[in-house]
This record gives C-alpha cells, structure tokens and sequence, in this order.
C-alpha cells in the first residue's frame, strides 16, 4: 500500500532534513522568544543542531530501536531532540508536559525509554520522583541548567554538553549515524505517541515514516502549504497534530515553526507572529471570543454601538465573502469599512490577521462561534482526526465550510459508516500498532485495515460531508427506547459562554439531567458588572442569580434539542452546578481536555443519585489534587433545579 | 568562623563582606538602634526579625547609608566604610528593595527594572542626545541584562504591562527585579513577603533561594514573618526594642529564649 506514497530518497525524516539543509540552507526552520528578542535558526542550523546531539546520544550509548522520551512545553531544542533521535536510529516519544509524575511513570514504563530529555528542573524532579519504578531509565538530559547544579550529575546531563561531546567525537561518530540511517526506510518507526486515553489508561500509538510523512505531504497539499507559511507552535508536543505541524509538514514544506517565549505570553507571541496556518481547539476560540465580548462591555457606548453595527453585517456577509460568492456593491463597500474599523484592528489585535488556513479540532464548534471567525473573514475549517490515523481522517476544502458538518475524507482517506453508525476509515496514515498490545490492535483494525475510530456518524447525502454525533460508546438508550447522545446535548450547552463544561446522564434511565461547571472569566465578568460579590469559584458557582442563569440556558437548549427528531428525549429535567471544575489532575479529564464520563459519574455518584430522587439540596465532599500532588477536599452545599421541558409527542412508545 | 563555614545544604559560605561594630542610631532623643554588633558573609542568606517597631527597617537603612548611626563602625570588605550617600554604596554593588514598593507606577515592568541598571550607565547626556554610538551599545548591553532578569523572575507575560496594573504579588517581584537588574553583590530586601499570600510567598521564597543559588548573591532580609525566614536564611539576628537578643542558625534562634519571650510576650508581672 505504501510503495508509492512517498517520492524517492524522502521516506525518512533524517533524509529530509538533509535535503532541507542544503535545498533552503538560510531560511528561518524554528524561532523561539527568548530574552525578548525573536531568535531563529536556519535548515542548515537545525540539521548541524541535530546531527551535534544525536552524535551526543550515541556517545552516551543510545541503541538503535531505543525510545526517547521528551518531555517539556513547545521549544526548538525539543523538536531538534525528537529529530536527533531519529537521526540516531531511535524513537521519539513526547510526553505531556503538565502529566503527573504518575501518569509519566506509567508511559515510562510503558515504553521503557532508557534516555529523557527534559525540559528544566521541573521535568527531572518529576523523573527523578518516580525513578526508583523505572530500572530503565539510565540517562536524562535537560535542557535549561538553571536549578540543577547541586543534583548529582552521574546520569545527568546538560543538553549542551551532550551536543558538545558528539561534536568531539565527530570523526568517530558520524559514520555511525550515517550507517544507523541507512537501515532506516518508509516502514521504520517514525514515532510513538500516546492516546490521551478518554477511556482507561493511554495506549502507545505507533507511527511510521509512512503514516507520518504521506499525511504531511497530502495535507500540505490540501491547504497549499509552502515554505512561506508560518506557524505557532503551542499546543502540547506530545498530541498528534503537533507532530504532523511542527515537525511533519514543516520538515515536508519548510515553513517556519514559532515557539512562544512562554505559556503565558503566547497571545502576545500569537500577536507578533502573525501565523498564517494556524491550529486551535474550540476552547481556544470560545475563551477568545469570551474575552472579546467582556471588553466590549467595558467598553464606551460609541465603540460598542461601531462593534455592534458592523458585526452585524460581517455576520449577514462575511461567510459569503470568503466562500467567494456575489454579494452586492453595497454590501462589499460596507464590508470594507468594517474592515477599517473593525474586523483589521480586531483580528491583529487577536493575532489572527495573516491567517489563511485555520483549523479547529477535537471537539465540536459551537455555530455561533465558528460564524463569528468567519465573518471577521478569518477561513477558520473544522476537522475531524485522531492519532491512530496521524491526524487527518476529514477536513472542509475552501469554499465548503460548515459549522455542522467535518468535511469531506482528507486526500487519500477511505470512509466506511458501520450498520451501527460507527465510522470506519483506512488511509495510508493508518498507525501500524498499539504498543505492546496486540489486542487492543485487533480491535481497532481489521486485516484489511480498516480502523473503528468510535464514533457514531453519518455521510450527508446532498454534500458529501461527514457529521459525528457522538462517541459510539456513549450513544446509548433512554428507558422507552428512545436515543441517547450526551454530547449532542453537552456541545449545545458549552456554546454559552457561561457555561465551560457540562455533563448529560440519561443512559438507561427515564430522564436526562446533567452536571455544569461555569466559566470563572465570563460568569465573573458578569458578576463585576452586576455588583454580586463573592469570595471564591465555589461560591460564585452556587450564587442564585448564577443558578438562573444557567437555568435560563438550559431551556433554551432544551427548546432545541425537542425541534431535534432522533434526540428529542435527550432534553434535561434537572441539573446542578459542580463546586469545584473538572480538572485532569483529579483524573476528570484528559491531558487535551475531554471529559472521562466513568471517572466523572463514579466520583460524583452521589450527586447523580440526588440528581434522581427528587432532593433541592445535597451536601458532599470531594478529594482535589493541588498542582504539587498534594490531595485535599473540599466540602459544598449544592442546589438541584428543576428545569422546564418542552412536551413532545411519543408515537414512538405507543 | 572567620573564615567562613559550610552551610547543612552543602554551600561553603565565604568571609564577612559587611561587619557592623556597636551600632547606635538615634532620632533626637529616640534610641532606635541600640549598640548591636554582627556581620553578613559572603553567599549567605542572612536574616534581621523582630516585632513591628524593632529597628529593623532603620537597620537596613544604615547598611544602605541612608542613616548615619552616631555611634559604631561599619567594615565593608574588612576597611572601615566613611560616611557616604547611598548613591555611592550602590556604587558598591549593594541593591535594596522597599517595604511600600516604591516603583514607578505608570512605566512598564520593562522601564522600571531598566531604571535598576542607572548606576551602570556610564555615556553622559550628550552622547545620550546624539544617541548613535556608544549610548546606543550601552542601552542595548543594559536591555540584555534586564531581559536575563525577567526571564529568571518569569514575568516575559508582564514585560510591557505598566507596573500599576500589577497585582501586589507581582510588583513586589517587579521590585526584586529592579534590584537585581544592578547586578547586586549584597541584595537588601526589606519585608519581601509582607501583605503576600501563601503561593506569592512561596513563589518569593524559590526565587530568593534561586538568586543566592544561581548568582551567589549575599542576600539580607528583614521580615516579621517568621515561619518563612526560618526555612531560608542561614543566620538570623533577632531585634528587640532596637536590641540584638539573638544571633545564629535558625535553630538556635528558635530555642533562644529571649527571642520566645520577645514573640510570644512575656509577663513583666
């Protein structure tokens, strides 16, 4: 199948870089803030960068076939420390940054790295912690020195000095590289990543030069990327679409990868950039277009009345414009103004004025949202992926965007609808295996190679495009039969900005009710203006004025989901607002911020049990984990509502 | 331990760089400093506590020349230090910062830690003027100190915020940034933690720690509280009623009894 998927003498990354270092020797490959100052590094830089450390690796004895971990937020010398691997015969296995020393242990183990590179002090502390569980680790190498002078230094070292002992020991050491490099070909391990692992523990995702470079190639093309584009690199390195954009498409295009000077400097990073492919999840979009809206409310009534005008109108022909259809000359002249006024100043304060390709991903978008990117003429696309098929699986071409919809199979991408709903896709980006877990392989993939991605959805007919409903394994039935699907009901919901995430019961059971955690910034905005003190999340998320809110929400969701024919019955007859938000650290959520249903009802089973007998208040503790690991709970007192259903008819049940 | 000692983390503290002898200030007929004695060594983290009103800050003062005690010597680097105006002891390479910040409000966290690199500005106002040349190199050497310092206080996010706008917490770090910005070889800190919360103050702690640490910056603080001050310092001196009623390692202090009686009150009954 993947025999000629790649062009000649470009199946593996180390041969790309090297085409890359001589091909676009002076053009910028990584720039990184640092000390104010954007520094950059050319191809020619990167690959002499990289050969340093991987000749650094092999004289530290890393093996071929060896894992490497890497571990630390998005920075060029972590990148290079991924190709070096690779340069050195090895394997690159990102881990999440923020995971905690258990969830690393875990992976750790799992793969049995012998070799981590960690980003700072942080990173080692949290290895060294859980050292004693890992007898294979024998080596780790940080990057930034600050803090590590006093720790004993017999397994560890400076990423400097790694790369200055392989460029001693050039002479003696190129040629083993040269000669590692040789073996390598399409069908080498490219990368293993882990699965964020919505459902029990995370699974090793095991990517070749194949899967990762025929879907770099396909998906440059898709977009027209070239070497001129750009990117911010700050989404997690350890998740799939960073590896396809900051490491796959940019090897394969040569466009430059940005990394921000910190985590919280990369709205002003994102500023400064001015990317022109950009890639966010929903999340990011809608605490955007939060803060937007917050300091719009502030701001004086000339301005708001300008904003409200000319949204309005970005609104009725913004989509149209960028779709390229005729809109009258009138319009467009009132388009441009906006432009002058609003759209321009707003989008280059947001960062997003050299956009041209925008994706968003992993989650649904709320409609309004999405439209309102799309107005401003940013050509924000949805896209539907995961790791096991090295991210692409659909993506919306230009001109057919939709907020409902996830486009149309990306190049290459086969499509199946299983009888059950369920999609099935197989694509030269299909992954070759689960890691030590051939089970768990054979589930997902058949022998012809088709892959359960475990979601239920459907091919509209008129346009070709694929719409999910839901996880196939969370789509499940009311008592009287009728359809149940959370997450159609939880998407609706998270549009409010109000409400951050929400969680739908009503599997097996009569009624739906759900869980909701506020948004601190949009609720706390509110309460500002509104003169509602409060001392903390937990009390403002128990105000009665806040509870209304919510309350009022969930109707108008409710009036929704009953115009829905197959999910009328998923309406919520009660609800209640949690004390404290779903966080990752308490193993409510994934490192990428989804929902673990089981971990979230088995925790809270008690306040689902008050959800159904009817009780107005319930009081509870919960265990919280704080940022260093230490665990404490927290003690609340919390009001159910009722809320009001819209009837519909059952001819089913009759 | 004239020549220094090895601290139990394994730091090897060097000579005295400040030796105060017999100290007394007086404000008219006040005593607010009373005949008290002690040094500071190189690499330390040394501590002054004591009650609100015990002469602290006005200890900090004299160190800093911004007080000249009547009575008493000071040594800087072994030779008795001549009156001077604190200008000229910043000279020396002594920083300092405040209790009430005393920042410049309306500049940028960038301008106010530059303002800490005044004493190392060498063009005069003419060349200033004329800019290109060696004003330029000089601003540009300056900028890339301060850019170190903000990126090891981690405030890059805060970088062109003006100061104002900051919550204490931060502008208390703005502050220490300043200091360090002039690249101190003794850092007067002057209730660094006061008005902070446990996280501020935890964060305030590891950057001190990380200061002395990576820079080996002899580090003075004044601070009343002492839980905190207990977990850092290596020496600390105890003030009473401007009175020295203790001088050494934490533990010791902490069993000294004059210092319990001081804290906890003691019935004079």
């Amino acid at each position: 199948m993947s025999d000629n998927v790649l062009p000649e003498g470009l199946d593996t990354f180390p041969k790309l870089l090297a085409r890359n270092a001589v091909q676009w020797a002076n053009v910028p490959a990584y720039r990184e803030k640092e000390y104010g100052i954007w520094q950059s590094w050319s191809w020619s830089q990167v690959s002499e960068e990289v050969s340093a450390l991987a000749m650094g690796y092999v004289a530290l004895g890393l093996n071929e076939g060896d894992f490497v971990a890497v571990i630390g937020r998005n920075r060029p010398y972590l990148y290079w420390a991924m190709l070096a691997a690779q340069a050195a015969g090895a394997i690159p296995v990102p881990l999440y940054q923020d995971a905690n020393a258990e969830e690393m242990a875990y992976v750790l183990e799992h793969c049995g790295a012998r070799f981590i590179i960690a980003e700072d002090q942080e990173q080692v502390d949290k290895v060294l912690e859980i050292q004693d569980q890992l007898p294979n680790v024998e080596q780790i190498i940080y990057y930034d020195k600050r803090g590590m002078r006093k720790y004993e230094h017999k397994h560890l070292n400076a990423y400097e000095d790694v790369q200055a002992e392989g460029r001693a020991g050039h002479e003696r050491l190129a040629p083993v590289l040269k000669e590692r490099q040789a073996k390598l070909d399409e069908n080498s391990t490219c990368v293993m990543l882990y699965t964020s692992g919505t459902t029990g523990k995370p699974k090793g995702v095991v990517l070749s030069n194949t899967n990762i470079i025929a879907s770099a190639k396909a998906s440059s093309e898709f977009d027209n990327l070239t070497m001129d584009d750009s990117v911010l690199a700050y989404l997690p390195m350890a998740w799939v679409g960073d590896f396809i954009f900051s490491i796959g498409q940019s090897c394969w295009t040569g466009f430059c990868v940005a990394c921000p000077e910190s985590t919280e400097t990369m709205q002003a990073d994102l500023r400064e950039i001015g990317p022109s492919y950009f890639f966010a999840p929903p999340r990011f979009f809608e605490g955007l277009l939060t803060n937007v809206m917050i300091r719009i409310e502030d701001a004086s009534p000339m301005k708001k009345w300008l904003f409200r005008t000319f949204m309005a109108h970005a609104k009725k022909v913004g989509p149209d414009l960028l779709d390229g259809k005729s809109v009258s000359f009138g319009d467009k002249l009132k388009y441009r103004i906006g432009d002058l006024l609003i759209y321009g100043p707003l989008k280059n304060t947001l960062g997003l004025s050299k956009v041209r390709v925008g994706y968003t991903a992993g989650e649904a978008i709320g409609p309004e949202i999405f439209e309102f990117y799309r107005s401003l003429g940013i050509n924000l696309k949805q896209l539907y992926g995961q790791t096991e098929a090295s991210v692409f699986i659909t993506q919306q071409p230009d001109g057919e965007v939709r907020a409902d919809t996830v486009g149309v199979p990306s190049p290459g991408v086969e499509l199946r609808i299983a009888e059950n709903g369920e999609v099935f896709y197989r694509s030269p980006g299909t992954f070759v295996r689960y890691y030590k877990n051939p089970e768990s392989t054979a589930d997902t993939k058949d022998s012809e190679g088709w892959v359960a991605t475990g979601d239920a959805g459907f091919i509209e007919e008129s346009s070709g495009h694929l719409r999910i409903i839901d996880r196939a394994k969370d789509v499940g039935k009311m008592s009287d039969g009728s359809m149940f699907a959370p997450k159609f009901v939880e998407n609706k919901l998270k549009f409010f900005p109000n409400i951050l995430e929400a969680v739908v019961f009503g599997d097996t059971r009569e009624t739906c009710t759900a869980f909701i955690n506020i948004d601190l910034n949009a609720v706390a905005s509110w309460a500002e203006r509104n003169n509602v003190a409060y001392a903390s999340y937990q009390e403002l998320a128990g105000h009665p004025k806040v509870l209304d809110t919510i309350q009022s929400h969930i109707e108008e969701v409710n009036t929704s989901v009953a115009t829905d024919e197959m999910l009328s019955g998923c309406q919520i007859y009660r609800f209640l607002v949690l004390h404290k938000e779903l966080d990752p650290d308490d193993g409510e959520m994934t490192r990428t911020r989804k929902v673990r249903r089981k971990v979230v009802a088995e925790k809270f089973h008690d306040l689902i049990t008050a959800l159904y007998d009817g009780s107005t208040t319930i009081s509870t503790e919960t265990e919280v984990t704080y940022e260093d690991g230490r665990k404490g709970s927290i003690k609340a007192t919390l009001e159910l509502r009722d809320v009001a259903v819209v009837p519909i008819k059952k001819e089913v049940a009759a | 331990m004239s020549d220094g000692y090895v601290t139990p983390d394994g730091r090897t503290i060097g000579g005295k760089v400040l030796e105060m002898r017999n100290i007394t200030l007086r404000f008219g007929g006040v005593v607010a400093i009373k005949d008290i004695s002690f040094d500071i060594r190189e690499g330390e983290i040394r501590a002054i506590i004591g009650p609100n009103g015990a002469g602290k800050s006005s200890m900090l003062n004299v160190i800093n020349g911004f007080y000249h005690p009547q009575e008493g010597e000071i040594l800087f680097h072994g030779e008795v230090r001549k009156p001077m105006k604190p200008f000229q002891i910043a000279q020396q390479g002594v920083a300092r910062t405040f209790q009430n910040i005393a920042l410049f409000k309306g500049m940028s966290t960038l301008d106010n830690i530059m303002t800490g690199r005044f004493t190392h500005m060498k063009t005069n106002i003419f060349s200033q003027m004329i800019w290109k040349g060696p004003a330029e190199r000089e601003e540009q050497e300056n900028r890339e100190i301060v850019e170190k310092v903000i990126d090891f206080l981690e405030i890059q996010a805060i970088r062109k915020t003006p100061v104002g706008a900051l919550p204490y917490g931060l502008q208390k770090r703005v502050e220490l940034g300043r200091a360090l910005a002039a690249q101190p070889k003794l850092l007067l800190l002057d209730e660094p933690m006061a008005g902070m919360n446990v996280e501020e103050k935890e964060d305030m702690s590891r950057f001190i720690l990380d200061v002395n640490d990576e820079f080996g910056t002899t580090i003075t603080l004044i601070e009343h509280d002492m839980g905190v001050v207990m977990d850092i310092s290596d020496r600390v001196v105890v003030m009473d009623y401007g009175k020295k009623i203790g001088d050494g390692t934490p533990d010791e202090v902490r069993n000294n009894q004059d210092v319990i009686d001081a804290y906890l009150g003691v019935d004079h009954g």
